[in-house]
């Protein structure tokens, strides 16, 4: 039962990232009806946010220390933070050490942008091709955006550490009545989790609750009758882009102390985020999430060595094979609606 | 009288094969005329530096390719000449290699075999390079290894640690100076022994690849002759990345050990994450639950953070030696650099060292003289003490180092200290060994 309950809370962080991302894909799929190969590159872009964050808040000077000495012998270079000679030692290194969680407020502004650029600059100009050209414009595009990050921060994986407040797990086996220290979870994977709730909360909230969100619920419902009526629903889309973007902006921020940020993590993840929006049926938004959230489980279930045991390898394909059965049992996918993708 | 019978057609037909002959790749046509493949003709000789840029070992790689520069400086006569000056033998003279000013190729072979393959293959026939060297992946050494034997050059592996490398795929024309998995088994065994006693519970998490099988093989011989009971060995896909579903079961699996047969970028993730989860806190069957990790490097160490504090691995070399030759390279690399080398720039460094010495000793570059010159060589002031090029198995004996992460760093170069040199004679195995058995070095090839 304790493996059951720790595989379920092991899935349910990686599952958040693919419910984040497959959210992300889903809005612009639904309003825009444009098949965004990029959108792994915009969760790479996010955690890259963090990467600059924390090191511009780590820009430091040298000095000489001639009482202690280097690896060579030399009078050591002792190197301080301009944030801690600002703001003294102590409220320095917090904000330092709060890097990731600050920057949200620079992923926001930022994922907007680049998302309101990707559209007017180029998405734009493919919405009245085939979904193949889309794909190929924006698998393109991830491309080019992975090596200009390769550019700049190198090929390597770049350790961006949670705050030490939340480093240590959590004994969430004592509040369900098991021994000490038997379902252990790790603090920041709970903070993710609760953070992706918030977003998909809040996402779901602007669509639902304001006359925006009504609006573009209408136009993803049918463009053309919202657009008789008067209303220009294409500045309502590239804006459903840009919030698009900061969501796996910001699913990718949060992501860094999980996972070291590289060059290449976007596209990881992308492939596996098609698998959730196909198996959660295209242009669902509910659909995204709950196949984001069982795929994340299921994931974590079949590295269970129990399961390997019997299917060798099982964890390595289990995704596909999931989405192979849904698709042959449910060809609209779990929460698919009709007529999207279909001609 | 001889009667000389040419004919317009037959002047052609000779003429064309001589002129496609003529515009061979240089490593097919040159045992005609030198013996052996890419042999050098000007006033310089390529050597090809084959190292993961990118990937999950990358940081090792690019470390072992500032040591490659550092050691064509030195062969060529630049800088101070780092352990050229404490090498036991006294043949380079800083003029190149037989007087040949030395070049080189780079390659990023991404830390895949296919890559790494074309890549080699690409500096044997384009580039013309004599030697190749490189690798931070078993997988990667024995599929170059084998291109390397086929191709007729030498192959000098830097980090590779699987058994297998000069075990069952060993070849006459490559040679390793790192040392393997048994070695690091061998030497763990009685200091893990010391530290944790004789009743533990390991589960291993094992890359999956040559490299991860036989650690896993060699620690797992080595810890249960202690003792030890192995409750599971799990294998993990390289680069997985996360890998908390790996470590979840960890838990509550009656485990006190895990023993992580991981290396590079999926050692600092694994390790961290394994923190995470709080393995390190725990208490299970009366006892501290401990973390080892076999093999080290600093580069991981530095990775790792604050993780490793406390945690034992093995070495092959560390920059915190006191010996003349380790001196020697730490100040050339470190003022070149500005930090200290890793092992795996040592190793780097060390393998250009010795291939050009062969060569010197040989007097040529055939790589057959080059075999013959390393097979059984005897060297000191390399850092390590006194070290055998065993002709048997191609495999180098010295003494192994066992690690521990520092539990107080000073600076951020401290991540790890010395906790005991272990001396070679206890590393040391007949080449029939069956964890290396089924391998033959074969016969050298110079490319004819």
């Amino acid at each position: 039962m304790d493996a059951i309950i720790l595989q379920i809370l092991n899935g349910l962080d990686k599952g958040s990232a693919y419910a984040l991302i497959a959210l992300g894909l889903t809005l612009i799929f639904g309003t825009l009806g444009v098949v965004n190969f990029a959108h792994g590159a915009l969760f790479m872009i996010g955690a890259f946010c963090a990467v600059s964050l924390s090191r511009l808040l780590q820009l430091s000077y040298t000095t000489i220390d001639e009482t202690q000495k280097d690896f060579l012998g030399k009078p050591l270079k002792v190197e301080t933070a301009y944030v801690e000679s600002w703001f003294g030692p102590e409220l320095g290194s917090a904000i330092i050490d709060w890097a990731v969680p600050l920057a949200i407020l620079l992923t926001i502004p930022v994922m907007l942008f680049v998302g309101y650029a990707m559209e007017r600059g180029l998405i734009k100009h493919f919405y009245k091709r085939p979904h193949a050209d889309q794909i190929l414009v924006t698998f393109g595009l991830a491309i080019v955006l992975q090596e200009v990050i390769k550019y700049f921060f190198g090929a390597n994986p770049i350790p961006t550490p949670a705050p030490s407040a939340y480093v240590g797990s959590l004994d969430f086996g004592v509040m369900l009545g098991f021994d000490p220290n038997v379902i252990i979870y790790p603090y920041w994977r709970l903070v993710y989790f609760l953070f992706s709730l918030i977003i998909i909360g809040a996402v779901f909230a602007f669509l639902q609750f304001t006359t925006f969100g009504m609006v573009v619920r209408a136009g993803m419902a049918d463009r053309e009758t919202v657009g008789l009526l008067g209303i220009d629903i294409d500045k309502r889309f590239t804006l459903m882009f840009g919030i698009a973007a900061a969501v796996a902006g910001l699913a990718g921020v949060m992501y860094t102390p999980i996972l070291s940020p590289n060059y290449h993590m976007g596209m990881d993840f992308l492939v596996l985020s098609f698998v959730v929006v196909v198996v959660g049926g295209m242009g669902s938004l509910p659909g995204a999430v709950l196949a984001g959230f069982l795929l994340g489980v299921l994931q974590s279930f079949a590295s269970m060595n129990e399961i390997k045991a019997i299917i060798p390898g099982i964890d390595q394909i289990i995704i596909y094979l999931v989405a192979i059965v849904i698709l042959l049992t449910r060809p609209r996918g779990l929460m698919g609606r009709k007529g999207v993708m279909e001609d | 009288m001889s009667k000389m019978n040419f004919s317009r057609r037959g002047v052609l037909k000779t003429g064309a094969i001589a002129g496609a002959g003529l515009t061979l790749p240089t490593y097919l046509r040159a045992d005609a005329h030198a013996g052996f493949t890419n042999a050098p003709t000007g006033s310089t000789v390529k050597l090809g530096f084959n190292v993961p840029q990118t990937g999950p070992y990358a940081q090792e790689g690019l470390d072992e390719l500032d040591a490659y520069y550092l050691a064509v400086e030195h062969l060529n006569g630049g800088g101070d000449g780092g352990m050229l000056n404490t090498f036991s033998s006294k043949v380079l003279d800083g003029t190149g290699i037989l007087g040949k000013k030395v070049e080189y190729v780079t390659g990023d072979t991404q830390t895949k075999s296919d890559v790494a393959r074309a890549s080699a293959q690409s500096m044997i026939q384009k580039d013309g390079v004599v030697m190749v060297t490189g690798g931070s992946s078993s997988g990667v050494a024995v599929a170059v290894q084998s291109l390397c034997q086929e191709a007729g050059v030498i192959f000098m592996a830097a980090l590779t640690h699987s058994n297998d490398t000069t075990g069952k795929d060993r070849k006459r024309n490559g040679f390793r100076y790192f040392f393997n998995a048994y070695m690091s088994g061998a030497a763990l065994a009685p200091v893990l022994s010391n530290v944790y006693g004789n009743e533990r519970r390991a589960y291993h998490l094992t890359a999956d690849y040559t490299w991860g099988w036989t650690q896993e093989e060699s620690i797992k011989a080595s810890t249960e002759a202690l003792g030890w009971e192995t409750v599971q060995t799990v294998r993990t896909p390289v680069g997985a990345g996360d890998f908390s579903s790996y470590i979840a079961p960890v838990l509550n699996s009656g485990a006190d050990t895990l023993i992580l047969n991981h290396y590079g970028g999926d050692m600092v993730n694994s390790l961290t994450q394994a923190v995470q989860f709080g393995l390190r806190d725990k208490m299970v069957n009366g006892k501290q639950f401990e973390v080892i990790v076999p093999l080290y490097s600093e580069l991981m160490a530095a990775g790792a953070g604050a993780n490793i504090q406390g945690v034992y691995g093995s070495m092959n070399w560390n920059w915190q030696l006191q010996d003349a030759g380790t001196q020697a390279f730490v100040k050339s690399f470190g003022e070149k650099y500005g930090r200290p080398p890793s092992g795996s720039a040592h190793t780097a460094y060390v393998q250009t060292i010795l291939y050009a010495d062969a060569v010197t000793r040989a007097g040529t570059f055939n790589p057959c003289g080059v075999v013959e010159a390393l097979e059984d060589f005897e060297f000191d002031g390399m850092g390590i003490g006194q070290t055998l090029y065993r002709g048997s198995d191609h495999q180098c004996f010295k003494d192994v180092l066992i690690m521990k992460g520092a539990d107080n760093p000073t600076n951020q170069y401290d991540t790890l200290e010395i906790v005991e040199v272990t001396p070679r004679a206890q590393v040391e195995y007949p080449d029939d060994h069956p964890m290396f058995a089924g391998g033959e070095l074969g016969a050298c090839n110079p490319g004819a």
